[in-house]
């Protein structure tokens, strides 16, 4: 029943999203999505999924798209309507739940993923790894090399908003460089010529 | 981005605090309950977030100075790739803690603690250089305008 309540929820917020303009609303609106889509997930039994959508989705992110505001405009440009792009976004939704049409029902014991190597998890996790919270011994242990992608793919991108936006100089250094001053000394001349003929 | 309110400033000086230990809990606890590396650096990176958000950049950037976190960015991954080298250097796979000590379990608890740290530190040092690089690229010198950092003679 709670399922319903939160997917109809979050299907009320994605349509909100997709006719706001505002972006900052379309932020803010994101978050809520992230929240509900935890909340779902705690309903779920996934604790630890949740606990990282609580915390990147609907902390993080919010945040860091906020801090993206600054450096842009808070207005979208007003939508133009096309047919292609509809046409594409229709047939790719239809074909996504074609495609859920024949997943397992969930918590069904005799689904593919629950078949393969989760029941060896754990049965023997306790015994081969120790910690008592699962999901850590697959993360750290069984899965240690997805989970060492992970975070390089982390370290990647904070390394190249690093080289592309620069590293941060002191405002100590703001005092104007004498190319700089070339630089203005030249402009305010040209400016100077300009006006003056301008006027005659 | 910086707010002059009373009020918003005493109540994140007062949240700040409590916001690091719980990232600390959250790091440590993973093995016990929900939790992990993830988490926990997002939330600690969220207490630096929130202070810059309230005193301000430059001010924030006193307190978790650029090579800082540089550091961490790079030290968390090496810790993790380490871990992993060790176990090959100990004669086992890579990334196979059993080798770490005598015992296999005591090895595993060990081997996790350290990859965990990992990638806290990742994370909490990428969220805070993200932060801070897009939240103060206003300030940065090299966006001024010639025009403006020249008195005008005229």
């Amino acid at each position: 029943m709670i399922h319903y309540v939160l997917l109809i929820f979050m299907a009320v917020v994605a349509l909100g999203l997709a006719r706001q303009r505002n972006l900052f609303a379309v932020v803010i609106l994101f978050g809520i999505y992230s929240f509900t889509a935890a909340l779902l997930y705690v309903v779920m039994d996934a604790v630890d999924v949740a606990f990282t959508e609580a915390a990147v989705g609907a902390g993080i992110s919010t945040v860091l798209m906020v801090a993206t505001l600054a450096l842009t405009s808070t207005e979208e440009k007003p939508a133009t309507w096309r047919v292609c792009p509809l046409l594409v976004v229709t047939l790719t939704g239809a074909v996504l739940i074609y495609g859920t049409l024949d997943m397992p029902r969930y918590g069904d014991p005799s689904a593919p993923i629950h078949q393969h190597v989760a029941p060896h998890y754990i049965e023997k996790s306790a015994a081969e790894v120790g910690p008592p919270n699962i999901v850590t011994s697959v993360l750290a242990s069984y899965r240690g090399y997805d989970t060492l992608g992970e975070v390089i793919v982390i370290f990647t991108a904070a390394a190249g908003v690093l080289v592309l936006l620069g590293r941060y100089r002191p405002k100590k250094r703001r005092v104007p460089s004498r190319k700089d001053q070339a630089v203005a000394r030249k402009t305010t001349t040209r400016k100077a010529a300009a006006r003056k003929a301008s006027s005659p | 981005m910086m707010v002059y309110k009373s009020i918003l400033r005493v109540s994140s000086k007062l949240l700040i605090p409590p916001i690091l230990l719980f990232a600390l809990y959250v790091q440590f606890h993973g093995d016990f309950g929900p939790g992990g590396g993830f988490q926990a650096g997002v939330i600690f990176a969220s207490a630096f977030i929130l202070y810059a958000l309230i005193f301000g950049i430059d001010t924030a950037r006193r307190v978790v100075t650029g090579w800082a976190v540089r550091l961490l960015l790079a030290g968390g991954a090496l810790l993790y790739s380490g871990v992993g080298v060790a176990g090959l250097v100990l004669g086992g796979n890579y990334l196979n803690y059993s080798v770490l000590a005598d015992d296999a379990l005591v090895g595993q608890h060990l081997g996790i603690f350290l990859v965990e740290f990992g990638v806290g530190s990742v994370v909490a040092a990428a969220m805070i250089t993200i932060f801070f690089t897009f939240a103060g690229y206003r300030n940065s010198p090299g966006e001024s305008l010639p025009e403006e950092s020249g008195p005008e003679e005229d």
